[in-house]
């Protein structure tokens, strides 16, 4: 049998690449701009690791957005507030200054939202998860992370509306 | 505002800047594994006169050289499979392969001095690109030849193999290799190719 070109072979550059992007919006929705280079970088150095072991035909995204969730919970505890000497890595720009008012007031909604909302909202819509998986990670059933979801988009809309007509 | 239109804005809002190959954040990432040890395969491509090469190196040394008729993304998976998938886009790493290949296009440079990890060529076969690295520029043997001075006169056929899938093309040269016949015979990069490089050392 010849062996197929599964998730185990494939070289770990075609992954950041892939999901980099997703990553970096989870991280900078988990954590704001100033902790997300960080989150990021440590999911994929974990990922790195753990990568020639991983099942083939796991679903990437989703083992990837978990172990930037749990990133994220050690960046909130403060465990890993034990910072990397920089030495001579590139330094990387804590905050974007083009960014616009409009970015940041929903950004504030959704900090806003109750934390359930808040991460099923983040992991569906901007990791895009199924429901079942976002349950997991919520530890909720798909049923609950659906409502969840439906509750914290039509919060922010809400929130949203109210904060443009200002 | 639609839910679709939230949904749009959030995406926006949070867009991930700076993770491209090219990105800080990437080479932030690479410097990161490399200093913990979990780079296994680094990788850049490099602009030639025979077209776009992709150089692959591990912690030993330059693994593979690939010519992009060989295709790039055929020859990551073969390295991910055969050494490790954790490989990065890390040019860094590479820029003295990638200098001293730029010397050697310009006429500049006759030998490569760069660690090899020959770990992809067994048996016979690594012997004949031990033997292949001690051809000088602008020389030429023929595959009998190699056969002998590898250890195994009656193995000419292995030898032309060894040298067809020599994974480290130019550095470790094949391409001075040719038939008895004075033909060039067969090349990684093509024949044209081949034929390019010898008149290019005839001439140097």
């Amino acid at each position: 049998m010849t062996r197929s070109l599964d998730a185990a072979v494939r070289p770990f550059e075609g992954i950041v690449a892939e999901h980099g992007p997703m990553v970096m919006r989870v991280c900078r929705a988990l954590l704001g701009p100033a902790d997300a280079a960080d989150a990021w970088s440590e999911t994929f150095l974990s990922a790195l690791e753990a990568y020639p072991k991983l099942r083939p035909g796991s679903s990437i995204r989703g083992w990837l957005v978990t172990i930037a969730h749990r990133k994220a919970i050690d960046h909130l505890r403060g465990a890993a507030r034990t910072p990397q000497p920089a030495g001579d890595l590139p330094e990387i720009p804590a905050t974007d200054p083009a960014e616009s008012s409009m970015d940041d007031e929903l950004r504030a909604a959704l900090d806003a939202l109750p934390a359930k909302q808040r991460g099923a909202v983040i992991y569906r819509y901007l990791a895009d998860l199924s429901y079942a998986e976002v349950g997991d990670l919520l530890e909720s059933s798909a049923t609950a992370a659906r409502r969840s979801a439906a509750d914290g988009i039509a919060s922010l809309r809400k929130r949203f509306s109210k904060g443009a007509k200002r | 505002m639609t839910d679709k239109q939230i949904i749009d804005h959030l995406t926006n809002a949070f867009a991930g800047a700076g993770v491209d190959s090219d990105g800080r954040l990437h080479s932030r990432l690479a410097a990161l594994a490399e200093k913990q040890g979990l780079l296994d395969v680094s990788y850049r491509t490099v602009d030639s006169p025979l077209g776009l090469l992709l150089l692959a190196a591990t912690g030993e040394g330059l693994v593979r050289v690939a010519f992009s008729c060989e295709d790039h993304d055929a020859v990551l998976a073969r390295l991910a499979s055969d050494i490790s998938p954790r490989i990065l886009r890390t040019p860094r790493r590479l820029d003295e392969a990638a200098r001293q290949l730029d010397e050697y296009f310009a006429g500049k440079r006759r030998a490569f001095r760069v660690p090899v990890d020959l770990q992809l060529a067994h048996g016979f076969r690594r012997s004949v690109l031990e033997h292949l690295r001690r051809i000088p520029y602008g020389v030429t043997q023929s595959y009998a030849a190699v056969a002998r001075a590898a250890g195994n006169p009656s193995a000419v056929r292995a030898a032309a193999s060894a040298c067809s899938h020599n994974p480290l093309p130019l550095v470790v040269p094949c391409h001075r290799v040719v038939r008895s016949d004075g033909t060039t015979g067969e090349y990684l990069g093509g024949p044209d190719a081949k034929r390019a490089l010898l008149a290019m050392e005839a001439a140097a």
